[in-house]
């Protein structure tokens, strides 16, 4: 199971990487997108993949009684999700907005802040 | 069964001095919320955000002193114990770099109000500024790998929030890049995060400073790689830098000034917290690597700002070039280039801000961005020129202002290492040769700004004799920021002048870096490794 996850995390993030290298924005987008899941699965491979039971104590006891699936990579991945979801709404609203004003989703055409042609220092001193 | 286990709650309260720990934090974010609900007053956000800093700072310089006096201080979350509860943990590098952001912080408040003449409070900018503070703070302060990726993530999300503020077209261009390439950042740290937690267990720093030597060295060498990458894509080290340049003009000069004391500082400092303090075994490794960002970084960042017409674009890129400096004490870590690289990130975070503060009144001035548009400046406003040139030679580390001392550690380190010491090698010569070029190359660069801004008679393409358009004088709001960056200006000075506690400090707090057992022992784990 664990060398399945793991091919699917490298699909995952080779999926991202190849995307991102797009210069459409919204391609780029939806690359970040796949890149933050493949991270997220591997977190959840590497908390190891086990099919015991769900990570809950008895009542009366102090330590559960036998192996159980280790709680923390769901923690971590549970943040992850919320915190990459909001980071895609904000990129997501940006390059709306990017697009309505400079009339532009392709990245090599967005030369505002570095103008395209940058002028000659100045050669006095 | 149960005997056996050690013990895993905290059964008693925290002692309340331990909670200056994590009160800066709370209060950035209560402050922050509180603001939001006022932000349509006139008067309230302003008065609000620096009192709320100046809370911010009281705590700080409490915990710093408690760090000086008794070493590092930890407090976990959530009962319980380390590594299992979150711990914020402060030696003296966290807690002098909080320090010294929320200074910052408080005079950047002050100087924001030339820019907020007919603002009507709708976009928050004090809140968000409290946010970022949060964020910066809690990166600065904590013990804990996965919590240093929220923090990073907050102040990621605050500063998306402050760099579109205005929105004009410009800005939204700079904050795709700076978004993008940001956002890749730290989600390549999540993913060296989740490769770490699987192969030691732990995410809390104490934790693996203990359990990282048992690890399979080869496969700990990839992640520090992977950590090497995300957090020099934060601080922008060559050949990540594309995105500051990018980005850091487009915004108004204040914020600029907060990114530039803030944002890169926090990437330098997860470097140096990752590879020399948490995984000291695979930074050897990386050790030519290391060695060669910082010369590329040293000599090729002050080169694009002497060829930049932008004024606040050239600044941006001599904040690159204070990187390379950092990178320096990396691929160094003896006990003084850690206390170089160390003391280097407080004097960048103070100097930096100062610099960009500045630019944004001298293009209040002069109503242009672009130096060849500049010039006769002197005339008009001789402190600022004062302030301009202080700051220059701060930043390119003349004695006896700021940057020299930082500077004076990493070339003791450089030439120990290179020239005198027992196992001479490249590297040592080559890092010291790149530190003395990037300084003169620096001063080129920011004293070829001066004259061009202060010292000709007028713009480009004038006569000497033109006699230049008097500039208009600043009114009640620019003076209030003209007196914030003069009294942040006149406290760099004053910290070049004494550096006696400074460079003491930072000695101190480079042992900690590179000796953990104090930092482990302030958590409450046990000593050996397990």
């Amino acid at each position: 199971m664990d060398y399945i996850l793991a091919a699917l995390v490298g699909l995952f993030i080779a999926l991202g990487i190849y995307l991102l290298l797009s210069r459409s924005v919204i391609r780029m987008l939806i690359g970040m997108t796949i890149f933050g899941n493949g991270v997220n699965l591997l977190i959840f491979t590497a908390g190891r993949v086990t099919r015991e039971i769900a990570p809950i104590i008895p009542p009366g006891l102090d330590a559960p009684e036998g192996p159980i699936a280790n709680p923390l990579p769901q923690a971590l991945i549970l943040t992850a999700i919320v915190i990459g979801f909001s980071m895609f709404s904000f990129l997501l609203v940006l390059a709306f907005r990017a697009y309505q004003s400079l009339d532009a989703d392709n990245t090599d055409n967005m030369r505002l802040a570095e103008p395209e042609r940058a002028p000659q220092p100045p050669l006095s001193y | 069964m149960e005997a056996t286990l050690p013990q895993a709650m905290i059964e008693t309260a925290t002692p309340l001095a331990d909670w200056v720990v994590v009160l800066p934090i709370v209060l950035a974010l209560i402050g922050a919320a509180g603001l939001l609900m006022v932000r349509r007053s006139t008067r309230m956000p302003l008065v609000g955000a620096v009192l709320v800093v100046l809370g911010i700072i009281a705590c700080e310089i409490v915990l710093l002193l408690a760090v000086l006096e008794n070493g590092p201080v930890s407090m976990t979350m959530g009962r319980w114990l380390p590594p299992f509860g979150i711990s914020l943990t402060a030696d003296i590098f966290g807690a002098s770099f909080a320090l010294a952001a929320s200074v910052v912080t408080l005079f950047i408040l002050l100087y924001a109000e030339i820019d907020r003449a007919g603002a009507d409070g709708r976009d928050a900018f004090h809140a968000i500024v409290l946010l970022l503070l949060a964020g910066v703070t809690g990166a600065f302060l904590t013990g804990d790998l996965f919590n240093l990726y929220v923090w990073f993530e907050v102040t990621l999300i605050a500063s998306f929030g402050l760099i579109v503020q205005g929105g004009r077209p410009a800005q939204l261009d700079g904050a795709v890049k700076y978004g993008f390439l940001n956002f890749l950042a730290t989600t390549l740290f999540l993913l060296s995060l989740g490769l770490l937690y699987g192969l030691l267990g732990t995410l809390n720093m104490a934790d693996i400073m203990r359990v990282a030597p048992l690890a399979n060295p080869a496969a700990m060498a990839g992640v520090a790689a992977l950590l090497l990458l995300a957090f020099g894509m934060k601080a922008a080290a060559f050949p990540l830098n594309a995105w500051l340049p990018a980005a850091y003009h487009t915004p108004p000069a204040a914020i600029s000034a907060l990114f530039a004391g803030l944002l890169t500082k926090v990437g330098a400092y997860a470097l140096l917290r990752a590879l020399v303090a948490l995984l000291p075994a695979s930074r050897d490794l990386l050790e030519p690597v290391l060695a060669l960002l910082a010369i590329t970084t040293l000599l090729l960042a002050p080169l694009g700002a002497i060829a930049e017409t932008n004024l606040r674009r050239a600044i941006g890129f001599i904040v690159i070039g204070g990187i390379g400096a950092v990178m320096v004490g990396l691929a160094v870590p003896t006990a003084d280039g850690i206390a170089g690289s160390g003391l280097y990130i407080l004097h960048a975070i103070l100097t930096m801000s100062a610099l960009y503060m500045v630019a944004g009144l001298v293009e209040k001035r002069t109503g242009s961005t672009d130096t060849r548009q500049m010039g006769g400046l002197y005339a008009a406003s001789a402190p600022l020129s004062v302030l301009f040139i202080l700051l220059v030679l701060a930043s390119a580390g003349v004695p006896p202002f700021l940057g020299f001392w930082p500077k004076l550690l990493l070339l003791e380190a450089g030439l120990a290492e290179g020239v005198t010491g027992p196992a001479a090698g490249w590297i040592g010569s080559a890092l010291t040769l790149a530190l003395l070029v990037n300084a003169v190359l620096t001063l080129i660069a920011g004293t070829r700004l001066w004259a061009h801004i202060f010292w000709r008679e007028g713009p480009e393409g004038e006569g000497s004799e033109h006699v230049r358009q008097p500039l208009a004088p600043l009114d009640r709001r620019g003076r209030l920021g003209f007196g914030a960056v003069a009294a942040l200006t006149a406290g760099i000075v004053m910290a070049g002048l004494w550096p006696a506690p400074l460079l003491d400090g930072a000695r101190t707090g480079a042992q900690d870096v590179a000796d953990p057992a104090r930092y482990v022992a302030a958590t409450g784990l046990a000593e050996d490794t397990p």
